[in-house]
Parts: C-alpha cells; structure tokens; sequence
C-alpha cells in the first residue's frame, strides 16, 4: 500500500524496535489488515505486499535507447555527415565505435535509474502527513512506525485502535483525515 | 645455550588467529546517529587550520589555471616531443585514484561485502572530487580550453563533428559518464542520511537546508522497497565503469605505435593501478578521519586488514604488469622497444623517477604478508602514502620517457616541469582536501543508515558475530 492515499486518515503505532515492528506487521496481516505501511530509520523487510517496481524496465529501455543514440550519433557524425579519411581507415568504424556505445548506455540507464526512483517514489515531497506528529523525526533516528488506513477494510477505529494496543507500542497516534 | 632455554613459539602471549569484529560496542541507535552527525554540527580547531591550509591550495590553483589560460600552455614545461606531461600525468593519476571508491561502493555491494558500508560514502566522495581534479587537465591541456565543447557531438554551424575514431572522444565519454554515475549514485546512497540530518538538526536553519537535500525522505516501506532497487541497479551500473574508465584511459596510450605504449597488457594494467592507488588514497583520508571523529569502532582492524589485503593482492598484480610489459620488450626483439624498457627507464635521464616507482609501487605492499603490519595504522599510512608517490612516478615515467626518447635519436629531447606545472599539481591536491574537508564538515561521512543497519543484523545472528 502507498500511504499518500489515505483519504479517511490514519493510526499510527510507534515501536523501539524492528523486531517489534515486523510482529506486529504480521500480526494485523493476519487478522486482514490490508492498508498497513511502515517506517524506519533502516529497510525493515516486514512482508508487505508490493506492486512490482516499474524501474528496472525502465532502466533497460532507457541503456537500450542511450546505446542505440549513441552509436547513431557517431554513424551519422563520421560516416555521413562529416567522413574524414585519416590513415584510410574506414568512416563507419565499428571497433571504434564501441566504446561511445557502452559509455551512453550506462549513462543513460544511470540517469534514469536515478530519476525514475524519484519519480516512482513521489519525491521531493517537501510536506506529508506523518510530519505532523510530534517526536515523528525520530523514524529516520531509532524508532519504528507502523501505520494503518483508517478506511481499511477492517474499518471500525476503535477496533483498529484497540488491536493496535495490544501489541503494545509505546504510544498510538491518530491522523484526521484531511478535509 | 641450550635450545629448550628459548621461549617456545606457542606462549600465551602470541596473539591469537581470531578475526575482528566489523562493529565495537553497542550504542543505541540514537547515539550512534548522533556520534555520527556530530562533526556536522561543529568544526573543531585542526579543522579550520586544514581547510585554511586547502584554501591557499586551491588559491594557488585558480591563480596558476589562471595565468595558463591568459599566456597559454607555454608556461609549462611540455613541447615536442614531450607534447604530454604533467598535465596528462596528473590526470591519469587523478582518475586512478577515483576508482576505489567505485570499487568500494558498488563492486563490492554487488558482492555482498558487508565491511564496505563503514567506508563507502568516504570512498565515494573521494572519486567525485579526484575526478573533479582529473577533468580539469585534459581541458587546460587542450591549449584553447575555451572550445572544451568542440569534442561534444552536437550540430554546429560549422558543420564540424568530432572524430570518434580519436581517443579523446572516447575519453570525453568515459570520463562524464563516469562522473555522472558516480554523483548519481554517492547521492542517492546519501538521501537517508540527509533525511536523519534533518530531524537531528539543532537550528531551524540546518533543518531547513538538509531537508531541502532529504527531498522528503520519511523512510517508509514503499520507499525503502523502491530505494533499494534503484541502488542496486545503480550499483550495477557503476560496476563496469571501474574496469572500463582506465581501460578507455589506457587505450589514449595503447594505440599509438610509440615503444612503451603500444601494448596490449594496458587496459588491465592500468585499471590494476587505479584501484591500487585509490585503496592507498582511501587509506590516506580514512585513518586521520577515523582518529578525528573516533569512528574507532565502526571502522575496525577488519576494514583496514581487509583494505591492505586488497593493496597487496593489487600491489601483486602490477608487479606482475610490470614484468609482463618489460619481458615483452625484450621478446620483441624490437630494438626501439627494447631501448625504452631496458635502457632508458632503468637508466636513462628519468631512472630515480623510475626507481622510486619500482620501490615504492612494488616493495612496499609486501608489508602486508604480516598481519599485524595490516592493522599497524602509522605503517599503513605511511605505505599508502608512498603508494600514491609511486603510481604519480608511474604515470610520469610512462608518458615521459615514453615521449623523449622515441625511434629518431634526432628528436630526443629532455623534458623539465616548470613552476608552473608543479603549482598546478600543489593546487590540485589543495583542491581536492578543500572538497573533502567540506565534505566532511557539511555531509555524513558515514553510511548512517547502513551501519545501523549492519548493527541489527550483526545482533540477530551471533554465530556470525560480524567476522569480516
């Protein structure tokens, strides 16, 4: 789940470790929570559910079309526009070409990779909910953060709010819905 | 005299075979991140007196660039037949000394090399700020640096394309391209670590400003998910750029026809070379920077064993290149060949520049059999430092005694550096300590999110207990 579609507002359980957080995860899983997220000052693999990453695909096209532009500039730039015999050697030189190819394929894929994690991640985002909350800094320091939809399937807030404690966090925070 | 009178070998005191841990203590997490930010909060005293010191560098680097650039290339000591020296000398060294950090950050993730995470973010810096060194060069050397973009393809009005059979584009390409990836990349690993800066910030100023950088980070699984591939890929992309930039470098020498370049033994050669030198420049930066911020027990004995383990197997392989490339002069039979590697290196008007490359290059990694010379930082510092004179020496000596004593006799020529050539080389290193001393003033210069990272891990599963 992706927590900027949080149109009916969220709670927000915080924890002092990952370990708690990933039983907690599983927990609400298994009890059919479906809009949960988390946050965590270190990648914490809690087995949520993900759409696949459109990245490396679009980091294969875009070396694909850096290759392919590449060695079109240098056919076009030696060996239609501007062919200079120097030494006999021949305009379309193939070995020669080859290291321009490589190097524009990496740099495009690069680039992309580099951009495109931006753009799948939504950022810059100079504002969201979560940094509302007082003490939230602490989720890029030493605390661990889980958040439910509060328009998950589930629904009803005080059950959400009371299986919540249960797992025993050190405080739960209640995000409205922005209106 | 008795033999028994002798201590035996085994004595409890000979210190025992068990390897480091990669991770000293256990900080809470808040202290960790603290300890790690805290330079970014205040300069200390030796601080001010380096960057001080870097500025009359880099001074002297603005100044020197400037007075080439007005007279010409004149100033220096370079003419035919000596067309390449300290300016090419100096940028092949520099781009050398690059390469670690490539090698360090995304060669050895993709090997799931957990030691590099203490260290990358240093040798990442160090490869953006080498290469800033090294580009400026080939650039000033052009003698009109002003039409720098006239090897860029792009449809002028003179109808003019560069040519792609020439190395210099090829150079051009590599050497951006590089560039590109390697900021890409040291940025991308540095999002967290801004994000951490931000919410630790003690003025609205700085929290202002690393947020900015941070772009939002607030570390959620989505991002983390997404975060994670990109790196990789990056990584992977960055991974055939530590053997291809030196190769493509190597190639502006391996295929002109001039003995001591022309050789096929290059590309693998040099790109030995560059991770030699940029693992001893690693070395130069990180002990001084490990005893300033007392990063003692996050950079441990095992990074640096691990570190003087691969200068010395990179120290084996160039001596290997160097017997290579000396016995193939030979086998040619090729009389120019043989003059230049048997007579005018090891004897001619550059033979102590070759001598101290020879010793330095090859004699010193050999400290490195002892396990505890691996871990002694004074020898380790002083041989990374030599190191470094030995790949510069190795550079000078391939391209000049290359160039001055080619097949005419008629057109040998003695080749002197100017003042002006060695001010530029001073201001360059100037340079490159003022990029790092920010560096280390205004950015964390180390993985933050990694090693704590690391620190979970390595409590999660004792059995490992963190042995490199």
């Amino acid at each position: 789940m992706r927590d900027r579609t949080w149109s009916a507002g969220a709670y927000l359980a915080e924890f002092s470790s990952p370990a708690e957080l990933k039983s907690a995860v599983r927990e609400l899983s298994t009890r059919g929570y479906t809009g949960l997220e988390t946050y965590s000052p270190v990648p914490v693999e809690c087995g949520i559910r993900r759409s696949y990453s459109p990245l490396p695909v679009v980091v294969f096209l875009a070396g694909l079309f850096g290759g392919i532009a590449s060695y079109a500039i240098q056919w076009y730039a030696n060996a239609y526009a501007y062919p200079l015999d120097i030494g006999g050697r021949p305009p379309h030189a193939v070995p020669a070409f080859i290291i321009p190819t490589f190097e524009g394929t990496v740099l495009c894929a690069a680039i992309a990779a580099f951009i495109g994690f931006f753009v799948v991640t939504r950022l810059p985002q100079p504002w969201h909910p979560v940094f509302e909350i007082d003490g939230f800094e602490r989720a890029t320091v030493d605390r661990y953060w889980l958040a439910v939809d509060a328009s998950d399937r589930r629904g009803a807030p005080d059950l959400t709010i009371r299986e919540l404690r249960a797992l025993s966090p050190l405080r739960i925070v209640h995000l409205e819905a922005e209106s | 005299m008795s033999v028994a009178a002798r201590p035996t070998t085994a004595s409890p005191a000979t210190p025992t075979r068990e390897s480091w841990p990669l991770m000293r203590g256990a900080p809470t997490d808040a202290a960790l991140t603290d300890h790690l930010l805290a330079p970014l909060w205040r300069a200390s005293r030796v601080w001010w007196l380096l960057f001080g010191l870097s500025t009359l560098g880099t001074l002297l680097l603005l100044g020197t660039v400037t007075y080439t650039v007005l007279v010409g290339i004149g100033t220096w000591g370079n003419n035919i037949p000596v067309a390449w020296a300290f300016a090419i000398t100096n940028f092949v060294w520099w781009i050398g000394i690059g390469h670690a950090g490539t090698f360090i950050s995304a060669f050895l993730l993709l090997l799931n090399q957990h030691w590099r995470g203490s260290i990358n973010r240093v040798a990442e810096a160090m490869t953006i700020f080498a290469l800033v060194n090294a580009a400026l060069f080939p650039v000033l050397h052009l003698g009109r640096p002003w039409f720098f973009y006239w090897l860029i393809p792009y449809p002028a009005t003179m109808n003019v394309w560069p040519n792609f059979k020439s190395a210099r584009p090829w150079d051009v390409a590599a050497v951006t391209t590089y560039f590109t990836v390697s900021l890409l990349f040291w940025y991308l690993g540095l999002v967290p670590d801004l994000a951490s800066a931000r919410d630790r910030a003690p003025t609205r100023r700085r929290r202002l400003a690393y947020g900015v950088f941070a772009m939002g980070w607030r570390g959620s699984g989505f991002q983390w998910e997404r975060y994670r591939i990109a790196y990789v890929l990056l990584a992977a992309l960055a991974t055939p750029l530590v053997i291809s930039v030196h190769s493509v470098v190597s190639l502006d020498f391996s295929i002109a026809q001039l003995p001591g370049w022309h050789s096929t033994i290059f590309p693998p050669y040099f790109v030995v070379g560059a991770i030699y030198s940029g693992l001893a420049m690693v070395l130069l930066l990180l002990l001084p920077l490990r005893r300033a911020f007392r990063l003692h027990d996050i950079v441990t004995e095992a990074h640096l064993d691990a570190i003087a383990k691969l200068m010395l197997a990179m120290g084996l392989m160039l001596t290997y290149s160097y017997v290579i490339e000396t016995f193939m002069a030979w086998y040619s039979a090729n009389t120019a060949e043989r003059y230049t590697y048997l007579t005018s290196r090891p004897f001619g008007p550059y033979a102590v520049a070759y001598w101290i490359m020879t010793v330095l290059n090859v004699v010193s990694p050999q400290l490195f059999w002892w396990r505890r010379l691996r871990t002694n930082t004074v020898v380790l510092f002083l041989a990374s430092a030599g190191i470094l004179v030995g790949m510069w020496m190795e550079r000078f000596i391939i391209i000049v005694t290359s160039l001055n004593r080619d097949f005419l006799t008629s057109s040998w020529h003695i080749y002197i550096p100017s003042w002006v050539d060695w001010s530029i080389l001073a201001g360059s290193l100037g340079l490159f300590g003022f990029l790092f001393l920010l560096f280390v003033r205004f950015v964390p210069s180390v993985a933050i999110s990694e090693v704590k990272s690391l620190r979970i891990e390595l409590a999660n599963s004792p059995a490992r207990s963190g042995h490199a």
